[in-house]
């Protein structure tokens, strides 16, 4: 922005370094008390690091109480929940960006209008919809199965057409016009000119859903009733009401359920930075 | 005019699954609601018509009014502290410093944080006895309060932890502080300007849009807020201190099969969100500066 002398310098680094470590904390405690003992948790004073790290609080966490009926069965969680997120976010790109194509670059009567239509339902409350959609979903028999969960991702979201709209229309549309003079199909057109021109903007559209779909408690908290199809997010409650003050356990199923989201930002965050700017995801 | 024709083709073709998408998951869920919420309906039953019922229990019950009250003191806290910290969390990442990308990724790491570890992390935070955070209050000389069992103070703490996640929105408004363009914070250098002067002045004004957005979307999100207090209470003890409005609709709907009743709920809630939100957007009419109007 604007130059600064020196002493603003020094000023704003430890304003944000001072603000950036009460946001770490809560993390680095996290991952502290994961490795510690039972006993250190409750030590007192508190230690931010344990003695001797306790790795097998990993294995004991997700392989809780194996051999008796309370066992928590975290691999199948996993697995469930990848199945879901990967369904639910295939869904969505390929519906949002099909969709958000007809509205940012093909004209027909009543676009505008139906796009306006689109931008109001983002005020409508979830709960005005949650009951009708179960009853839905009663009479389809598909309550207690995953369908529920990742089948409407690939009937689009308002707030993905939104975004991808919004990019696609600052792709210049004399590519489409070259591409259509040289006999190209507008199908041709959207999978082969405009969506590798889309990729940051896709890009924060996946994250965004598969952020959804790894944190998503109440869809499954409606929708699956056996234990053996809980997602990560709903096994993870179920845990903590059964392991009420092992808070080292605790720590440790949380931290598993957080790293594969951390790990994901950190190898997709330049093109999600980039597409967060671009998209004009600003009102 | 048969390109004009194809391409109209195509548009509703391209468009399809979001008009089945919108009719089947939107339009119609919209108008059974209504419907439903002049009913007595438990779903494995039809709906039996009962006129305005639902409406006229739902004000004279007590924990209605009691979730209620819970919720719009959540949102009247949370909104504009976390509009006031995401945007000043934002201004500050904006400045032209050293290792910015490395302060961007701190402050947006807790907003990845799925939200059942979040909250469960975050109990072990406020743990009265062996809690971080008691604990740092404690070398300041502080007795913290029991926080979770505490009814005074467990909103709070549903607002703290929330503001944690906050990095949301301090993305959105970063992107609209990068529009800004350079050349007004030149001519306010010219003039002398001090830095407060320029935030008040060039920035703000400039970013007001974004903020009406922001602040919007905050209140219809807060207003719903379901996952952070049921994962720490399912029946938002300690005395119904932390039940919120999207708890006791979900209790209704999922617990005591009344899907009626639960609709009816679902519409006020609406109606408290459009009315505020209509609040929102009439305080900002004068205040607010869009480009070229």
């Amino acid at each position: 922005m604007q130059k600064k002398s020196l002493k603003q310098h020094i000023l704003i680094h430890t304003v944000l370094i001072a603000l950036g470590l009460v946001f770490l904390l809560p993390l680095a405690w996290m991952v502290g008390t994961s490795l510690k003992t039972a006993v250190e948790t409750g030590a007192d004073p508190p230690t931010l690091l344990p003695a001797t790290a306790q790795w097998q609080n990993y294995s004991d966490a997700i392989s809780y109480g194996r051999d008796s009926v309370g066992y928590i069965p975290f691999f199948v969680y996993a697995r469930n929940t990848l199945l879901f997120c990967i369904l639910f976010v295939a869904g969505t790109v390929v519906s949002n960006s099909i969709v958000a194509y007809s509205f940012a670059r093909l004209r027909w009567k009543g676009r505008d209008l139906a796009f306006a239509a689109t931008l109001a339902t983002m005020m409508i409350p979830f709960p005005v919809i949650m009951v009708p959609v179960f009853s839905l979903f009663v009479k389809m028999d598909w309550v207690g199965t995953f369908r529920p969960l990742w089948v409407p991702a690939w009937f689009g979201s308002a707030f993905s057409i939104f975004l991808l709209r919004q990019f696609f229309r600052t792709i210049p549309m004399e590519l489409s016009e070259a591409a259509k003079l040289d006999g190209c199909s507008e199908w041709g057109i959207y999978s082969k000119v405009v969506m590798p021109l889309a990729k940051p903007a896709v890009a924060v559209v996946a994250l965004f859903a598969f952020m959804a779909a790894w944190n998503d408690f109440l869809g499954p908290l409606v929708y699956l009733h056996s234990q053996d199809q809980f997602t990560l997010s709903l096994g993870l409650q179920f845990y903590r009401s059964q392991q009420l003050s092992q808070w080292h356990l605790l720590m440790a199923a949380s931290t598993v359920v957080i790293a594969p989201v951390i790990v994901l930002f950190f190898f997709t965050q330049r093109l999600f930075i980039q597409g967060i700017t671009a998209t004009g995801l600003k009102g | 005019m048969t390109f004009r024709k194809t391409e109209a083709r195509n548009g509703y073709l391209f468009a399809m699954p979001w008009f089945i998408g919108f009719g089947l998951f939107l339009a119609y869920p919209i108008i059974a609601s209504v419907y439903f919420s002049f009913t007595e309906y438990s779903v494995l039953k039809p709906p039996i018509w009962v006129g305005t019922e639902n409406y006229e229990t739902l004000f004279a019950d007590e924990v209605f009014w009691k979730t209620l009250g819970n919720t719009l003191f959540f949102a009247a806290l949370y909104v504009p502290l976390a509009t006031l910290l995401a945007f000043g969390l934002a201004l500050l990442l904006n400045s032209k410093v050293r290792f910015m990308a490395v302060y961007r990724t701190v402050f947006f790491m807790p907003s990845l944080v799925p939200v059942v570890s979040l909250v469960i992390l975050w109990m072990w935070l406020f743990n009265g006895e062996h809690g971080l955070i008691n604990n740092a209050l404690g070398w300041v000389g502080i007795t913290g309060p029991g926080w979770l069992t505490d009814t005074a103070w467990s909103k709070p703490a549903i607002v703290f932890m929330s503001l944690w996640g906050v990095g949301n929105a301090m993305v959105i408004y970063l992107a609209g502080l990068q529009e800004v363009p350079q050349q007004l914070y030149e001519a306010a250098d010219l003039d002398g300007a001090t830095p407060w002067q320029k935030t008040k002045s060039v920035t703000i004004p400039l970013v007001s849009p974004v903020i009406l957005f922001n602040v919007v979307m905050g209140i219809i999100g807060s207003l719903q807020i379901f996952t952070q207090p049921y994962v720490m209470s399912e029946d938002g003890s300690p005395s119904r201190s932390i039940y919120f409005y999207s708890m006791y609709l979900f209790d209704n709907a999922f617990k005591y099969h009344k899907m009626g009743y639960a609709s009816a709920m679902a519409w006020i809630m609406f109606l408290v969100i459009f009315l505020l939100t209509l609040v929102a957007l009439k305080f900002a009419e004068k205040r607010v500066h869009y480009e070229g109007g």
